[in-house]
């Protein structure tokens, strides 16, 4: 650990720890339409996603409203743009950086995403790090998230990086 | 189901090219409920250190999964991929989505495909470089 550190005990103590368990409504084919259209602009998408009922592999079911939500501390404001938003949600004081990135994913997929599919999303907190950057020091967060959908199927298991100076 | 087609360490995928800026990024804005000010103001971006407003990384990673799409085909998976989010895509950039083929394992009849991809620049800098697994049938 550097000698200069945004990592408090506090925040140490909680790798591992649960931060929210989601649910999605029910995936909409013209919420899949859209994303499709957006992600593909200014060029029609794959027809699959025009007239069927998968969903392209990286479709956010949780975007603009879920059906319910857990967070470890209920209590929480809920602003993603507050880079301290994850230590808040388990409860602990945030590092109270300025800035945040998004640094990297890593995913592994199961089964596709489909209309009517409910997706139950369970998000971990993973391991700290820190590194001197051009910005300065930077703070690395891994988050492991897990879904599944309504018969219990793995969906994805996704590990992303926040970078935050 | 048509043939699949032979595919080989060394093939390079179709490119998946975008001009980015608002117009790209409001859109996914939209449909990802992403309204952060780095990515919709040009003086947020300054703020963070960055000549201009930037675009997701998210949609970065959109657009190699669309890449990978035309490579695996309707009936093919991405079964694993991952990058890093190195650069900016800054206001008014060119971005390639780019792959090729590293590895190919064929057993029982199953293709699978391993991969390098990334996105890059205008002027071949890569922006988020990675790696993917994708299935064949």
């Amino acid at each position: 650990m550097l000698d200069n550190t945004n990592i408090s005990p506090a925040m140490a103590g909680a790798v591992g720890a649960e931060i929210s368990r989601t649910t999605s409504y029910p995936i909409d084919a013209s919420d899949i339409r859209r994303w499709a259209i957006a992600v593909y602009w200014p060029q029609q998408p794959p027809v699959m996603f025009q007239v069927g009922d998968v969903a392209p592999e990286e479709f956010n079911p949780f975007a603009w409203a879920v059906a319910g939500s857990v967070a470890a501390n209920p209590g929480a404001a809920r602003d993603r743009n507050d880079p301290d938003n994850t230590e808040l949600a388990l409860g602990i004081p945030g590092p109270g950086l300025k800035f945040q990135l998004n640094g990297g994913l890593e995913v592994e997929y199961g089964t596709r995403m489909r209309a009517g599919d409910v997706i139950t999303s369970v998000r971990r907190l993973g391991e700290y790090s820190e590194r001197d950057g051009r910005l300065g020091l930077m703070l690395f967060s891994r988050t492991e998230d897990t879904w599944t959908n309504q018969d219990g199927e793995l969906v994805k298991k996704t590990v992303s990086t926040l970078i935050r100076y | 189901m048509s043939p699949r087609k032979p595919v080989a360490v060394g093939d390079e995928l179709e490119p998946f090219v975008r001009e980015t800026g608002f117009a790209n990024w409001n859109r996914y804005a939209a449909v990802n409920d992403e309204f952060v000010p780095i990515h919709m103001d040009d003086e947020a971006g300054r703020a963070a250190g960055y000549p201009t407003a930037f675009g997701m990384g998210n949609l970065q990673w959109s657009y190699l999964h669309n890449l990978l799409r035309a490579f695996a085909g309707d009936d093919g998976e991405i079964v694993r991929l991952s990058c890093q989010f190195r650069g900016p895509n800054t206001k008014g950039m060119t971005v390639t989505a780019k792959g090729v083929v590293t590895a190919v394992d064929e057993t029982d009849g199953a293709v699978t495909a391993t991969l390098d991809v990334w996105t890059e620049d205008q002027n071949g800098t890569k922006l988020a470089p990675g790696t993917a697994v994708v299935r064949l049938r």
